[in-house]
């Protein structure tokens, strides 16, 4: 009966007895899914255009902000000033990133065209080692500090008094949000109404339909690594502004990955719908039935055994294609 | 002229489905045992058993399990780690729980443990395919590691929360603890992958074998001839968990000697998953040759610069060691993405027509 109720009913008493508390705990979880829903969504453009489970997209996320911190601390005695090296090192970034999906087009996909998934797979998880062993080995494996203020990210905190209690947002936890709206907003539009994102979409739903209408399947690859490589970034830039830039940031992407099971590989909506259910609801679970009943830390695997136990119902994850087999 | 197979007429069925139908491959077989057995430990020092002898064995085994799962029955696992953990600790509480067991009896019943969660994780495995499966065992890698951290019980509620393993011995031999010489112990570990290897071997020829290769070709057209795919599916799962299950045990027992839950996490899953893809998935002595060479090759790499007489910081080394690693899987996988097993058939063949080539 004990167990029966702290499971069944404690939690909930306490949500309603500390609606505050309660509504800290979704922002934080809210903050959390944004971010991995943007991770995801690397995720879901890669696959869509090339079949690529692209495992790399964690390690593009670090690279991507280690290189942003280091061309901005090798600038910064060269410039002078904070706000001018950031301007300069954020384009010289994501020339990085262009040239990453560049070589990784040219040396590591076209000779692979055509192979199972799965070796593609690994190769991507090749490319993951390689960019651990380059980004360390130029930046240094050491943890740092991301140029938040440089950039112009807001560091304050907003108040609120809720039911009498007490919220507290971070800004930069708001701008995360923002940004991540607007960026998704942006390549929705692109998605929809440029031609090089029509482009994209015809390569996700047929290959060789595509090809023949004249789309280069090499020009699209290099767009869509790049975008993923942008995505990288931003996602680079926020979570490292709150946890700081360092390959720990790599388990983020593992978090990716229950978030595309749950919303499933092909579909953008499912990333964003996913990515934001699973940040709710692994810290809501962390926090009232983690912490109390199983030690904590539930977090690194709650999210997978949730989305396992929605495959079970929908093997395709919710928004996913539906598999449709023949002999 | 050395592979040449001509003259050697098979006149009965069993003589033609025999294990080696050439003369040549036996003789090859014996040569490499020759070397495991004799050779080597002639030649090799306290850090060869520790660094490259032991643990190329041990992961060669923990490949092979995964190999049956993926290379065979087509389901790809990324939570091997997982379920040798399962076997390392299931080892460790049998030896604990019963102190006068013989390692050998509790090594082969901890297998059983990890098959049976292994089970269990594969069940979805009946719903659910491709990535989204690969995914769904990565569940199962971050559950049992977290498992592994969290229950107490696990580890004798030591307050390191590592396991370390005491010494025990074989009618008076000691084979494991601080006390136990390397070579007994690359002996112990040596005949076990010897044995296990000889069964799967076996395994993968008979019904079992064929069976899973159907489901891996293509589950739905197995299904339709009459095989039980949930029987098919779920036997994969429980041969491939049990050996990497041992494979874990024989790690922590016979190599490292103590092990903390992040061992089992999963960077050790993806080498053991590349290991199973360099060597060749599908293939028995794949394996082997991946292991050998992801195994060894950091090794190599770690000692080449004092070779050459360069004095490059620790730190630096292991970071180009992980590019380097990195950008050698790619070339492989490029060049032959079948895997060594495959290198070593095309060699073969042409061996065997050598010197014509038509």
């Amino acid at each position: 009966m004990e167990t029966l109720y702290n499971v069944l009913i404690d939690p909930f008493v306490q949500m309603y007895g500390m609606p505050d508390f309660f509504l800290q705990v979704l922002w934080e979880g809210l903050v959390s899914g944004v971010l991995y829903a943007l991770i995801a969504l690397g995720f879901v453009l890669i696959f869509k255009s090339s079949r690529i489970f692209n495992f790399a997209q964690g390690i593009m996320v670090v690279f991507a902000a280690l290189s942003l911190v280091g061309l901005h601390t090798f600038l910064v005695p060269f410039v002078g000033n904070e706000f001018v090296a950031a301007a300069i090192a954020m384009p010289l970034t994501l020339g990085i990133m262009y040239a990453l999906a560049m070589s990784v087009e040219r040396v590591v996909l076209r000779p692979l065209v055509g192979q199972p998934d799965i070796i593609l797979f690994m190769a991507t998880i090749g490319i993951t080692m390689f960019l651990i062993g380059f980004g360390e080995f130029v930046f240094g494996g050491e943890n740092k500090v991301m140029i938040t203020e440089a950039l112009g990210i807001p560091t304050g905190a907003i108040e609120f008094e809720p039911f009498g209690g007490f919220l507290l947002l971070e800004e930069k936890d708001v701008f995360a949000v923002v940004m991540a709206i607007v960026l998704v907003i942006s390549l929705l539009v692109f998605l929809n109404k440029s031609a090089m994102g029509r482009a994209i979409r015809a390569l996700g739903d047929d290959h060789t339909a595509a090809l023949s209408v004249g789309i280069s399947l090499s020009t699209i690859w290099v767009l869509v690594w790049f975008i993923a490589g942008v995505i990288a970034l931003a996602t680079g830039v926020v979570w490292g502004a709150r946890a700081g830039v360092s390959f720990a940031l790599e388990v983020i992407a593992y978090k990716a990955l229950p978030v595309l099971m749950l919303g499933g590989l092909e579909s953008v909506s499912g990333a964003i719908i996913g990515g934001i259910a699973i940040g709710l609801l692994e810290k809501v679970f962390e926090i009232y039935w983690g912490q109390p009943l199983f030690g904590g830390n539930t977090e690194t695997w709650f999210a997978f055994i949730f989305a396992l136990i929605v495959l079970l119902f929908r093997p395709q994850g919710l928004f996913g294609e539906k598999i449709i087999e023949r002999v | 002229m050395f592979y040449r197979t001509s003259g050697q007429f098979k006149t009965t069925y069993e003589s033609d489905q025999a294990l080696f139908p050439i003369k040549q491959d036996m003789v090859l077989l014996v040569v490499i045992l020759a070397a495991m057995y004799v050779i080597f430990p002639m030649f090799a020092s306290e850090f060869t058993y520790k660094a490259l002898l032991v643990p190329v064995l041990i992961y060669s085994l923990a490949s092979l399990g995964l190999n049956i799962l993926t290379g065979y029955a087509g389901q790809l696992s990324l939570g091997t780690a997982g379920f040798m953990g399962v076997g390392a600790y299931a080892c460790y509480k049998i030896t604990t729980i019963f102190p006068e067991m013989n390692i050998i009896v509790a090594l082969f019943l901890s297998g059983f443990f990890s098959a049976a969660v292994g089970v269990a994780f594969g069940l979805p495995s009946l719903r659910i395919k491709g990535f989204y499966l690969a995914i769904a065992t990565l569940a199962s890698q971050f559950f049992l590691v977290w498992l592994f951290e969290k229950w107490a019980w696990l580890y004798n509620y030591n307050a390191s929360g590592a396991i370390e393993v005491r010494t025990m011995d074989i009618f008076g031999l000691v084979v494991t603890g601080p006390n136990a010489s390397p070579m007994v112990q690359y002996y112990f570990v040596l005949g076990i992958v010897s044995v296990v290897t000889f069964a799967m071997i076996n395994l993968t020829r008979g019904r079992y074998g064929r069976t899973w290769k159907a489901v891996r070709d293509m589950d739905i057209a197995a299904e339709l001839v009459g095989i039980n795919l949930m029987r098919a599916k779920l036997s994969a799962f429980a041969v491939s968990s049990y050996i990497v299950g041992i494979a874990g045990a024989l790690m922590v027992f016979f190599w490292k000697g103590a092990a903390e839950p992040n061992l089992f996490d999963i960077p050790m899953s993806f080498q053991i998953v590349f290991i199973a893809i360099i060597g060749g998935l599908g293939s028995v002595m794949g394996n082997f040759l991946g292991a050998i060479l992801i195994v060894a090759l950091p090794v190599v790499l770690n000692l080449l610069p004092e070779m050459l007489g360069l004095s490059i910081g620790s730190a630096t080394m292991e970071h180009v060691n992980v590019m380097v690693v990195g950008s050698l899987i790619i070339m492989f996988l490029i060049v032959e993405p079948h895997g060594l097993a495959r290198f070593w058939a095309l060699i073969r063949e042409k061996l065997i027509i050598w010197p014509f080539p038509h």
